[in-house]
């Protein structure tokens, strides 16, 4: 497309383990007053967004 | 329904169409931008009226014809889910443990009444906090992975109570097959080596409160002799990080209306040491002279853009820091379920005073209306869980359009409750500041994508 780069398509239906309630409850972390769950990845991805990428390797 | 957004980094704009319900983002050009907004029917400023008047029909029949390609496949304009959705209230996943309610400090913002909460200064014995474990363990059903995060007042300032509850709560955890992980909050004036060296091997996760700048930090958090402690707490918090290595922890600063120029203090903590930073805006009243108000919202939000640029400045350099609120997973995020669920707060996370009481959260302990129960006895009041478990952004009438529903959680619900009078309210300025993050956050992630696609 010319006009229109898609950045990432369809995070809110991709078909993933869902509702198994694994993951951090996000106010264990640093916030407190301004949790968010959108700054949070599935535990069952076993991905740590809060490192450098190439330190993930 | 989409969201439009732009930001400009060093110079140049980027523009965004954000579809709410798939969770797709597309990088546009102004041309297309202007199109979607008018199609859309998303308001247009006067200049960019002019520039969507001045495009030609040919232009404007491709950039259609791209849009309807999306509509199509589901990534633009998808439609809004029917339905409610119910938090499970029959599980506890996490525990916030007041390990005491006293603190060594005396900080002019804290929600905490100077770490009493209003009540009488208390110390969590052994055996509440173990009973708290087992009620933990007891009522968890399924699940594997469980959480207790030591909070307070200052929980340093029991120590060997924490200690006590973790060894408790490992064994336990192995005879249950549970895998209890734990976090500790502290202001970091107690956390001589000794302490360091215990929190360092036994917590998943550390968070330093710290405020920033030495000016920021001494205007607000006071020692209760009044004596400068800053470059103790901050030798202490540096300390500390030099013995973590890659393991989870947060530097955890608030920003006030006394300190609106808040990057500096972001900028000056990384400039320490620290790769792993939040910041948040203080939560007051508005009578508070430090409160946050609405006619400062803008400022803060030009100033989350100047941080922004810091950020992604900084992000290619040795000075390497993740900000909490501009993370985003946008490949691996959380499922659809954890973004309606949120905090979890009154349903699958409580909070536990000093004696075993059991409220949603740290923000309500001591509210009689919310007591749920104890830890001794279990739940007592099943219809406070309830009412938290009913609410969720598909039902708030604040939520439904806005583009950060599936991202922010649905907010905090003892803010909503202390600024609207409801806990299914709505806390404007934490909307408005958390918008603007996520977008932030949006942008960071496609310009940073950009910047690793170059050739080097």
């Amino acid at each position: 497309m010319r006009h229109i780069a898609t950045v990432v398509k369809k995070i809110l239906v991709k078909d993933h383990k869902t509702g198994c309630g694994e993951c951090v409850a996000s106010c264990q972390s640093a916030c407190k007053t301004s949790c968010t769950v959108g700054n949070q990845s599935c535990v069952n991805k076993d991905e740590r967004i809060n490192i450098k990428v190439k330190d993930q390797k | 329904m989409i969201h439009t957004f732009s930001y400009k980094y060093k110079g140049t704009p980027f523009y965004f169409l954000w579809d709410i319900e798939s969770g797709s983002l597309h990088n546009v050009d102004y041309a297309a931008f202007l199109r979607a907004k008018n199609c859309f029917g998303l308001e247009l400023s006067g200049p960019e009226k002019e520039d969507l008047a001045a495009i030609g029909p040919k232009e404007l029949a491709d950039i259609d014809a791209e849009l309807d390609a999306l509509i199509a496949e589901g990534s633009l304009d998808a439609p809004k889910p029917k339905g409610e959705f119910r938090k499970n209230a029959s599980l506890v996943k996490a525990l916030c443990l007041h390990i005491c309610h006293d603190c060594n400090m005396r900080c002019d913002y804290c929600f905490a009444g100077g770490g009493t909460y209003h009540t009488q200064t208390e110390y969590m014995s052994a055996e509440v906090g173990k009973q708290a474990i087992d009620f933990l363990i007891k009522n968890s059903g399924g699940r594997r992975n469980l959480e207790a995060d030591f909070f307070g007042g200052e929980p340093l300032l029991n120590l060997d109570t924490v200690k006590e509850i973790v060894e408790y709560a490992k064994i336990r955890g192995e005879e249950e097959g549970k895998n209890i992980t734990f976090t500790l909050t502290t202001n970091c004036l107690a956390l001589n080596k000794e302490a360091a060296v215990y929190l360092n091997e036994n917590m998943e996760n550390v968070v330093l409160s710290l405020d920033g700048r030495k000016a920021t930090h001494n205007a607000v958090r006071h020692a209760k002799n009044d004596k400068d402690i800053y470059d103790i707490i901050v030798k202490n918090a540096v300390d500390f990080r030099k013995i973590r290595g890659g393991k989870r922890y947060y530097v955890r600063g608030t920003f006030t209306a006394a300190n609106l120029d808040f990057a500096g203090d972001i900028f000056a903590l990384n400039d320490l040491g620290f790769d792993q930073i939040s910041i948040e805006p203080v939560v007051l009243p508005d009578s508070h002279p430090l409160a946050i108000r609405e006619e400062q919202v803008e400022e803060i939000k030009k100033e989350y853009e100047r941080l922004a640029e810091g950020y992604i400045d900084r992000r290619k350099t040795d000075k390497w820091f993740n900000f909490f609120h501009f993370m985003i997973d946008l490949e691996h995020g959380p499922c659809v379920n954890k973004r309606l669920t949120g905090c979890g707060a009154g349903t699958e996370y409580m909070a536990v005073s000093p004696t075993g009481d059991l409220y949603p959260c740290h923000q309500f302990v001591g509210e009689k209306d919310y007591y749920i129960g104890n830890v001794k006895e279990g739940i007592i009041n099943p219809e406070v869980r309830e009412r938290f478990a009913s609410i969720s952004v598909l039902g708030k009438e604040y939520c439904s359009d806005c583009p950060a529903k599936y991202y922010c959680g649905g907010g905090c619900a003892a803010n909503a409750k202390n600024f609207s009078g409801r806990l299914d309210g709505q806390y404007k300025i934490g909307c408005e500041l958390l918008k603007k993050r996520l977008e932030l956050s949006l942008a960071i992630a496609y310009i940073e994508a950009l910047n690793e696609a170059r050739p080097q």
